[in-house]
């Protein structure tokens, strides 16, 4: 009994510890990627001048990831006007469809800042398990939101979420 | 027994007590420690728990433990330019279809990183990948239970802006423990644009590189002399240019008696070229690659994805249907010569009727080599190239057209058919009875309905029609989003087509492999709790292939990130 109680507490204190955690936004978190063109840029020089910015990690085999980001595409002028945001999706596409993350993104039409985290680092860094992941990035630079997976009308939950963070809610 | 249950009484209310005052105590705690800055804890969770049920039908086999339950937690502490962590791995055991000698639990991920602007210093484990990977890739990919990071010492240094350099040396992991090799490599990088002024406002896009790596492992052969130091040097291109870029890679390895090569003397090579156009709403893509001798592993005896030190990509279409991906393609490192074409065209802009088409076909072949002699073979070189093109057994083919349309803001469907030829005897080795070659031709049908906002149903339809292996198959999946955080799946995988009598001249291999699944998902945290039955059969994600078995039972997974 005792150890049942004294198991739980931990188990309290360490949700406990989560979610305050996560209501801390903490700092984009530094590593290397590709630009489509082979440029080297270190994710910690993402800024967008104090307006929120939208982090999305995708693959060009990942249907899901490619319908959440046609769906943001189709009111992204309207969210851009609105909030001032920006999206930066990631590719988590290896040596074997790199080569096909700019060709993929352009053929979509997406206005979107592209790269590559090749193998991974990344992903690593921000504790992504599976993709489609998404985040928000407040005008601080923290990261205040997140969300694993898409389903149909998501993309109206991160617009609500993005407007909130906008006002500094 | 009154004590006692005062006593319990007493630590509950104490330790409700410290918690509660915990809860305040933790928040204010953390709001005053991130503005003193010492740091943040995050990380991530999976575990995925199986319970198997033996199927004779299928060829299930019953698992001793009955339950099966793997699972791991990266935990990542970061201060500015400081950061470290740790992975947790289970496996009690490994589930069916991972490698047994996945077992216990330990920490085999473990890594310290200092990062000041130009230099990086990395102790401990990592992942590092040189160029597109032919000389040196360690990675993971944890749902197939790939893993080779390298355990050792990295320095990353950018001494002039565009110039990037990597040295590293460590052990590769194998499962719990490590590999016998000693693995070394240096990778330098010059982005032409962001060194020179005189590039820096020109439209073309200037990326060199070249990297070395070599492998030492003691020679103990009683009968070979082998080589201790194995070296493996490769050089690349990169050009964009608007809308058009070009890349390569040449890669070349000295000689490498090993098991995976059946211990030819002959020194290994890859070419890689892949060239693309893309401007917006249309784009073209080309890429071919030939791979000779290029199994490089930090233990010349290990075999199928352990202590792999480089990387081959397979250039095909990577599917993720179901019967697409039935037969599916794994590069090969002793010799290939492969090629891929695809366009991608957005007929129909307006997004409410937007139509865009892919059109993709790739291939592979053998090499065009020649056996040698082994009575006068005297450097035991194993082979030798008659020409630098491929050779005449083909290894795969795969047609593929893809329509995506929608229609108003409610429907939107995907048409795909694929026409695939798939060398069986070669890929699946010569022990597979079945055909040499399979020929089958595809078909999906993928719907979406939103009801509303977040309200949607899905249906996929898929056939598979062949006249080899185990004949023809249909799936048909069906799939309810709730609401954002709710969705219900079913799915049936049927062997209709399977003409397999028994003695009383019933066609007894007509199975069905049901799945019935639901899930809930909430930020990043989601659980998936399914019932049903397996194929048994190869799948590939991420371009790492893995034999999985039949199996039958209830499999719940959570994930989580922090």
């Amino acid at each position: 009994m005792k150890k049942i109680i004294i198991g739980l507490f931990a188990l309290s204190i360490f949700t406990n510890t989560i979610k305050a955690q996560n209501t801390e936004g903490r700092a984009i978190p530094a590593a290397d990627l590709k630009t489509v063109e082979g440029k080297t840029v270190n994710s910690s020089k993402f800024t967008n001048d104090g307006k929120p910015i939208i982090i999305s990690f995708w693959a060009t085999w990942c249907k899901p990831c490619k319908k959440e980001l046609d769906a943001i595409s189709e009111n992204f002028e309207e969210w851009q006007k609105e909030t001032g945001v920006k999206l930066i999706a990631i590719s988590i596409d290896d040596s074997r469809s790199s080569g096909k993350v700019g060709t993929d993104a352009k053929s979509h039409g997406w206005d979107y800042e592209i790269y590559i985290d090749q193998n991974q680092d990344f992903k690593r860094a921000m504790n992504v398990n599976n993709v489609p992941h998404t985040f928000i990035i407040n005008g601080k630079g923290e990261i205040v939101w997140q969300h694993n997976s898409y389903a149909e009308g998501d993309e109206d939950h991160l617009y609500e979420a993005l407007k909130k963070i906008t006002k500094g809610e | 027994m009154r004590k006692i249950y005062l006593k319990t009484i007493k630590v509950t209310a104490f330790l409700l007590a410290v918690n509660y005052s915990n809860i305040s105590f933790a928040q204010l705690n953390l709001t005053n420690l991130s503005n003193l800055n010492v740091g943040e804890v995050h990380g991530n969770f999976q575990a995925d728990a199986q319970y198997y049920i033996p199927d004779s039908t299928i060829g299930a086999d019953p698992a001793p433990e009955k339950m099966l339950m793997n699972g791991f937690a990266n935990i990542i502490y970061t201060k500015g330019k400081f950061s470290a962590g740790i992975r947790y791995e289970s496996y009690l055991n490994a589930r069916q279809g991972f490698d047994s000698r996945y077992q216990g639990n330990g920490i085999p991920y473990r890594f310290a990183t200092y990062k000041a602007d130009e230099l990086e210093v990395t102790v401990g484990n990592f992942y590092q990948q040189f160029g597109n990977g032919f000389i040196l890739r360690s990675y993971e990919d944890r749902g197939l239970g790939f893993d080779n990071a390298l355990d050792g010492i990295r320095l990353k240094y950018e001494p002039v802006k565009g110039i990037y350099l990597t040295g590293l040396t460590g052990k590769q992991r194998s499962f719990m423990t490590q590999g016998p090799g000693i693995v070394r490599g240096f990778d330098g990088e010059i982005q032409m644009n962001e060194t020179f002024k005189k590039f820096a406002d020109k439209n073309l896009i200037l990326t060199l590189g070249g990297s070395f790596v070599s492998r030492y492992q003691k020679d103990e052969d009683q009968t070979l002399v082998l080589p201790e130091n194995v070296g493996a040097s490769a050089g690349r291109f990169k050009i964009s240019r608007n809308n058009f870029s070009i890349n390569g890679e040449y890669a070349t390895k000295i000689n490498d008696p090993n098991a995976a090569n059946n211990y030819v003397y002959k020194a290994g090579e890859a070419i890689f070229l892949a060239t693309n156009y893309a401007k917006k709403g249309f784009a073209l893509s080309l890429s071919a690659s030939r791979t000779d001798n290029m199994n490089f592993r930090s233990d010349r005896t290990a075999s199928v994805n352990n202590l792999l030190i480089n990387y081959t990509p397979a250039l095909n279409k990577q599917h993720t249907y179901n019967l697409l991906s039935f037969y599916p393609y794994a590069s090969q490192p002793n010799g290939e010569f492969q090629f891929s074409s695809e366009v991608n065209w957005k007929i129909i802009k307006k997004s409410e009727h937007k139509l865009d088409i892919t059109f993709n076909y790739s291939g592979s072949n053998d090499l065009d080599t020649m056996r040698l002699n082994p009575t006068t073979d005297s450097t035991l070189q194993g082979y030798e190239a008659n020409s630098y093109f491929m050779g005449k057994k083909v290894l795969l083919r795969d047609c593929y057209f893809e329509v995506n349309q929608k229609f108003g803001k409610k429907f939107k469907m995907s048409v795909i058919y694929s026409y695939q030829e798939y060398n069986n005897k070669f890929l699946k080795g010569a022990s597979d009875a079945g055909s040499v070659t399979i020929y089958s031709h595809i078909a999906v049908v993928d719907m979406t309905y939103k009801i509303k906002s977040s309200r949607a149903i899905r249906a996929e339809l898929q056939h598979l029609a062949t006249k080899q292996d185990k004949q023809n198959w249909a799936y048909a999946l069906v799939e309810y989003t709730i609401n954002s955080n709710w969705f219900v799946a079913v799915l049936d995988q049927y062997n209709y087509g399977n003409t397999h009598k028994d003695g009383n001249g019933n066609y007894d291999k007509r199975t069905h492999y049901y799945n019935f699944s639901a899930g809930y998902n909430k930020n990043a945290n989601r659980i998936t709790l399914s019932y049903g039955k397996q194929r048994a059969g190869i799948f590939c994600v991420g371009g790492i292939c893995r034999q999985v078995p039949a199996s039958n039972g209830i499999t719940l997974s959570i994930t989580s990130s922090f």
